[in-house]
């Protein structure tokens, strides 16, 4: 115990002094946080929406008000056939068109019900899914509304218990930084704590001091241990950090429990570092290092189900993400900060993760070799 | 009495490239043994061999009185070691550095405090305690490194050029503090490629690739040789072609 602390506060006076350092581990990653959380925003405002109204009735021109005073949509222009409001998606003049059959108007009074067609140009797939619900949202508010409306006029006719409920979603007032911020966050602390784990044993390779502490009776987990932790308490201020700069910048709502939060990323940054860790002791170079840290982040970012739902990638790919360690921090964050869900809610997840830990340091300790 | 250290047949090969071969030798304890040779013949694959720093690829050693397969990390707790390559942390002071590997070996605060005084003292470091050791001089850094490898008063102290690059005066400061832990029981085993070294150890070996090609007292070996100076032993032994032409 007493040889791990006496690395511990090796490695604490060696980052410290560094004085580029300081700034690279807590200010460059709070920047990032502010940046990415503008920029990675996925709502998607000013659509541009043709429409086609073949019925010129009222409740046409009620449907086509609401989408008027939508903030999500810009109605670009108006047609009578859908071909013209085709050839309007071709030409990038429009996202998307709205089609209004005739009879429209009689159809809803008369057989309560009607159609519509909503014709979406999905090259950018995102836009398209969200253009597609932002409309349906307004036409299920439309359809919600004539119903209560017309209903007084037609007593006895009101339709049977028809309720509209907004899943957040879908909901244009939706924000969507509270859904991101946390999530960037996962993605900074890993990212500061794998490179400063992963470059560190190898730096040490290449100036040579590795072989003095090779030639002491140091035990193989003092070692690692004693190399894990300054990292793993420099990534926990570091999310400290960065939640707060949540709370204050982002109003991240907190509904769940920080204790949670806090176990959770005990581990799952135990499972960083100790891959951090594992990459330095089979690797020569920090530049080997910076290579294969780099391809495992590549990957657990981008398959994290931050920038792309998890659902929608193929059958093959969602199972990798079942190996991914970034996944399971930015769902649980997610779910805990967001939802509030409590430890039963993620207790598969803590298994999971505690597994990896285990598993990953083990490999760690195993694979540090002192004797060539 | 039980030796320092004995090797036998001891073999280190890097796939087809025989680095160390079949070396048969046996240390006193107390001794002050020299270990030379060229660049590259082997002599810190042998020590590393040593002091389990790399496993053999056959033969026997044992180092104070510990299997070199076996036991390495028990032979670790008996033996200090200054390597070739800088082994301080240049970004720690030179009291940072004494206070960490005097923690590593398990020596007790007091004790190590005890020797952050002595050993600064003894050095006549006092003005550089507090200075980062990528600041302080080479022969400065060379005489830490020596201090600190025996700060865990180990049985065998292994050198690995201790006093490349460093300065004729600095050299002999350094071999007066070689033959002081040596008068204190303590067994030194040093490579060098400086000929007039060779001259303070007890027994010295010359090896030629991989192989000891002579192994006696300085006087023995100039006897042997012919020679009037252990750099004509060494360049008899080396290129022996040379002298034959």
């Amino acid at each position: 115990m007493r040889t791990i602390l006496f690395i511990v506060r090796k490695e604490f006076l060696q980052i410290f002094r560094h004085k580029v350092m300081l700034p690279l581990i807590f200010l460059m990653p709070i920047i990032q946080l502010v940046i990415l959380a503008h920029a990675a925003d996925f709502e998607v405002k000013n659509i541009n929406l043709h429409i086609v109204d073949q019925d010129k009735s009222l409740a046409s021109q009620q449907l086509i008000s609401k989408f008027q005073a939508s903030r999500n949509f810009n109605i670009v222009g108006y047609s009578f056939s859908s071909r013209l409001a085709f050839d309007k998606i071709q030409s990038g003049d429009a996202d998307l068109f709205l089609e209004i059959p005739p009879h429209f108007h009689r159809g809803l009074i008369r057989d309560n019900k009607a159609s519509l067609q909503l014709s979406v140009n999905a090259i950018n797939g995102v836009q398209a899914g969200l253009a597609n619900a932002y409309a349906n949202a307004i036409i299920q508010d439309f359809n919600g509304q004539i119903r209560t409306e017309w209903a007084k006029t037609r007593a006895g006719a009101a339709p049977a218990g028809l309720s509209i409920t907004y899943s957040n979603w879908f909901n244009p007032e939706m924000n969507y930084k509270t859904f991101m911020v946390p999530g960037i966050l996962v993605l900074l602390v890993t990212l500061i704590g794998m490179f400063l784990s992963g470059m560190n044993i190898v730096k040490e390779k290449e100036i040579g001091t590795i072989e003095q502490i090779n030639v002491t009776p140091i035990r193989k987990y003092q070692f690692i241990i004693g190399k894990l932790l300054p990292f793993w308490i420099i990534a926990l201020v570091e999310l400290s950090i960065g939640l707060v700069v949540g709370w204050l910048v982002f109003d991240i709502p907190f509904v769940g429990s920080l204790w949670l939060i806090y176990s959770f990323a005990a581990i799952y940054l135990l499972v960083v570092l100790g891959l951090g860790l594992l990459v330095s002791t089979f690797t020569e170079t920090q530049q080997q290092a910076m290579f294969i840290s780099w391809f495992l982040l590549i990957i657990f970012i981008l398959m994290s189900g931050l920038f792309t739902p998890i659902e929608s990638m193929p059958e093959w790919a969602q199972a990798i993400t079942h190996f991914n360690p970034v996944a399971y921090f930015v769902e649980v964050m997610r779910m805990v900060l967001l939802k509030g869900s409590n430890f039963m809610d993620i207790r598969l997840h803590f298994i999971v993760m505690l597994t990896a830990a285990l598993a990953v340091n083990v490999l760690a300790v195993v694979n540090y070799r002192k004797t060539n | 009495m039980v030796p320092a250290i004995t090797a036998e047949k001891l073999t280190k090969k890097f796939g087809d490239f025989t680095a160390v071969n079949q070396i048969t030798f046996e240390v006193q304890k107390g001794e002050i043994f020299g270990f030379l040779g060229a660049n590259g013949a082997g002599k810190t694959t042998a020590m590393r061999m040593l002091n389990g720093l790399s496993r053999p690829t056959s033969g026997q050693a044992s180092v104070a009185g510990f299997d070199v397969y076996r036991e390495t990390e028990k032979i670790k707790k008996h033996i200090g070691y200054m390597s070739q390559k800088f082994s301080l942390y240049e970004d720690l002071t030179v009291r940072e550095n004494i206070q960490f590997y005097g923690g590593i070996y398990g020596l007790p605060g007091r004790e190590i405090r005890h020797q952050i005084k002595e050993l600064i003292g003894g050095l006549g470091m006092q003005e550089y305690a507090n200075t980062l050791v990528k600041a302080i001089p080479l022969g400065w850094k060379q005489k830490l490194s020596f201090s600190i490898a025996i700060m865990h008063r180990p049985e065998i102290v292994f050198l690995d050029e201790p006093t490349g690059g460093v300065d004729p005066i600095t050299r002999r400061q350094f071999w007066e503090m070689i033959y002081k832990a040596a008068s204190e029981g303590m067994t030194i085993f040093v490579t060098t490629h400086y000929m007039d070294e060779s001259e303070y150890c007890g027994r010295v070996s010359i090896m030629v690739d991989g192989r000891i090609a002579a192994l006696d007292t300085p006087r023995a070996l100039k006897e042997q040789f012919g020679a009037s100076s252990m750099n004509d032993v060494f360049l008899q032994l080396t290129r022996p072609n040379q002298k034959e032409s």
